[in-house]
């Protein structure tokens, strides 16, 4: 990457029925995803790196100082919770203030500080509104606002736009967006939305059940999930098999892939590359078997068939197909699926 | 609405009411100027006023405090020591006056080092009666102030701690001006606990007329003498008491 570790760190916190234990270094600039189901361990890590959960193991240096013992309000952190949590006595000014106040700026320099950062996030005429006055998506920049007036390292944001309709969540999102770009600090973000992950974050780390599972740029851990958790966010079939060039063996079936490799792969295809048949059909489609459909239901504009057999996998179709082919559960249909868009890479 | 529940309630509301009602009635009117204007009613309101209010004060002082460990502090016991703080609640004042003498008079344990040190003896003095308020209203401030605190997302404090506030700022700056309202309540309860206080101040403070004998001991000696002097301190009493209550008013009454 070329750019210096801001954060470098190894997070442990174990807990009788949990156990988190992940690396996480992030660049100066960067904004890191950690991404996950619920219970994944993500909140906890982002805790830890605040200094709100209490590591028992496991390290956390900044700019190469360890700052793993120190407590919360000694670490050069910012942070956006999830549902901002304002101080609801302080204005939308004094909010922000609150950080540079305790950071040793006088009444004044704190005031002029906040106004100006409620200015970068276009809110300078709602300075002296409680936060219950402001709306979902303002009380969002004012956290943000907030966090940011201490001139913070690492910034820490808690599913920044979770508590947010989604009409609001789009403006937000893109404004977010363009305050990371300006930040010069390591910024980790949590999210359980994918899209909100590809579209904020530099870099995605995904983790499931305290570990890390899966990490690179989103584009990349999009093209080529390497768990069903990853698999069903970016919404492709996932599977692990053997390949022998272009031939890859799975459980009780054999495809042909776009890419030729030799041993343990992972194959990917989307749900859109499958083709349904009411017979078999015509000619010799290379991936081709018969299935026994397990379930239909509507997903967006088209109509998701989740098939069962040989193979576990999830077809789109049109309406119009699930009419025509008679599509109802524990009915069966021939699947064919097109090669050049089943993808394997090493597993 | 079935009877059954009706006429008790409204026997409970005339028996609440109905004494209040003879206060106002057998009241003497006529005089109440002269009587108000009294030098002794004038001394014993002024030193109920004076002494409840600085014991507020002193319940607030260390009342705040004790409350926030028991809703945040994660000190061993913490439950006994809850129990412990209301005790005084349940305890017959008078039990609690003598108690009090136990320990602080001139032979008690801490009263003697008192008197050793400073020549200073406590009880029977106009400071005993604060203690002796004190002591009673105490625990109507904790139990306030510990409800208002654990209504507090304690995450409030988390990201005052992230901002870089430490833990006497958090307190000072957050997590009590969330709470003012709760220890507004506290108190106004308290004050008015230590206003009415009888059983403790008499045995600990004694009844000396400008130093010890506050309203509610005057009433209580009026009554033998001069049983209209006891119906106009009485009055004057209430009239304090619905004072506050109109001040709580918009908290207590409404939220019921």
């Amino acid at each position: 990457m070329g750019r210096r570790v801001v954060i470098e760190s190894r997070l442990v916190v174990g807990r009788p029925a949990f156990r988190l234990d992940i690396g996480l270094d992030v660049a100066a600039g960067e904004v890191v995803a950690l991404l996950g189901p619920n219970g994944a361990g993500k909140t906890t890590a982002l805790r830890a790196l605040a200094g709100l959960v209490p590591m028992t193991g496991g390290h956390i240096r900044l700019d190469g100082e360890a700052i793993h013992d120190l407590p919360a309000e000694r670490r050069p952190i910012g942070m956006v919770f999830q549902d901002y949590l304002l101080f609801p006595h302080l204005s939308a000014l004094d909010n922000v203030a609150f950080g540079p106040r305790c950071h040793g700026a006088s009444r004044k320099e704190g005031r002029r500080i906040a106004r100006e950062w409620l200015e970068r996030v276009g809110l300078a005429e709602h300075a002296s509104a409680r936060p219950g006055e402001l709306s979902g998506g303002q009380a969002q920049r004012v956290a943000l606002a907030r966090a940011l007036a201490v001139r913070p390292r690492l910034l820490l944001l808690d599913e920044p736009l979770a508590a947010l309709d989604a009409h609001t969540r789009l403006d937000v999102r893109a404004r977010l967006r363009r305050h990371l770009d300006d930040f010069d600090g390591a910024a980790v973000l949590v999210t359980h939305d994918p899209l909100e992950a590809m579209v904020l974050a530099d870099r995605l780390v995904v983790v499931e059940g305290g570990v890390v599972v899966q990490q690179g740029p989103p584009s990349a851990v999009a093209r080529h999930p390497r768990t069903g958790y990853v698999a069903r966010l970016v919404g492709l079939n996932l599977y692990r098999g053997v390949a022998d060039g272009h031939v890859v063996r799975l459980e009780g079936i054999t495809l042909n892939t776009a890419d030729a490799h030799a041993g343990p792969v992972f194959v990917a295809f989307p749900p859109s590359a499958v083709a349904l048949y009411r017979h078999r059909p015509d000619g010799t489609p290379r991936n081709l078997w018969e299935a026994t459909i397990g379930g239909v239901e509507r997903h967006g504009d088209s109509v998701r068939v989740l098939l069962t057999g040989p193979l576990d996998a999830s077809a789109d179709v049109t309406s119009a197909a699930v009419a025509e082919l008679d599509l109802r559960p524990g009915g069966r249909v021939w699947a064919a699926l097109k090669a050049t868009e089943t993808h394997a890479y090493p597993a | 609405m079935p009877w059954v529940l009706t006429v008790p309630a409204a026997l409970a509301l005339v028996f609440l009411l109905l004494p209040l009602a003879g206060l106002l009635v057998r009241a003497p009117w006529s005089t109440m100027g002269e009587r108000l204007a009294e030098p002794r009613v004038l001394e014993a309101l002024r030193l109920s006023l004076v002494t409840a209010t600085l014991a507020t004060a002193f319940c607030l002082l260390l009342g705040v405090p004790l409350a926030w460990v028991l809703a945040r502090g994660d000190v061993p016991g913490r439950r006994l020591v809850r129990a412990l703080v209301t005790v005084p609640l349940v305890l017959p004042p008078v039990v609690g006056g003598v108690a009090l003498l136990l320990v602080l008079g001139r032979n008690g344990p801490v009263g003697r080092l008192l008197y050793e040190v400073s020549g200073f003896s406590l009880p029977f003095t106009t400071a005993a009666v604060v203690v002796a308020e004190a002591f009673v209203a105490l625990p109507f401030l904790v139990i306030s102030v510990e409800g208002a605190l654990k209504t507090v997302d304690p995450r409030f404090e988390e990201a005052a701690a992230t901002l870089g506030a430490s833990r006497l700022r958090v307190f000072t700056r957050v997590t009590l001006p969330m709470v003012a309202p709760g220890v507004v309540a506290g108190a106004v309860l308290c004050w008015a606990r230590a206003l009415g206080e009888f059983g403790a101040t008499i045995t600990f403070a004694g009844n000396f007329p400008g130093r010890t004998q506050t309203m509610p001991l005057a009433v209580y000696l009026a009554l033998e003498t001069d049983p209209e002097a006891a119906i106009v301190l009485s009055l004057v009493l209430l009239a304090v008491s619905v004072g506050v209550l109109a001040g709580l008013r918009g908290r207590w009454a409404g939220a019921s």
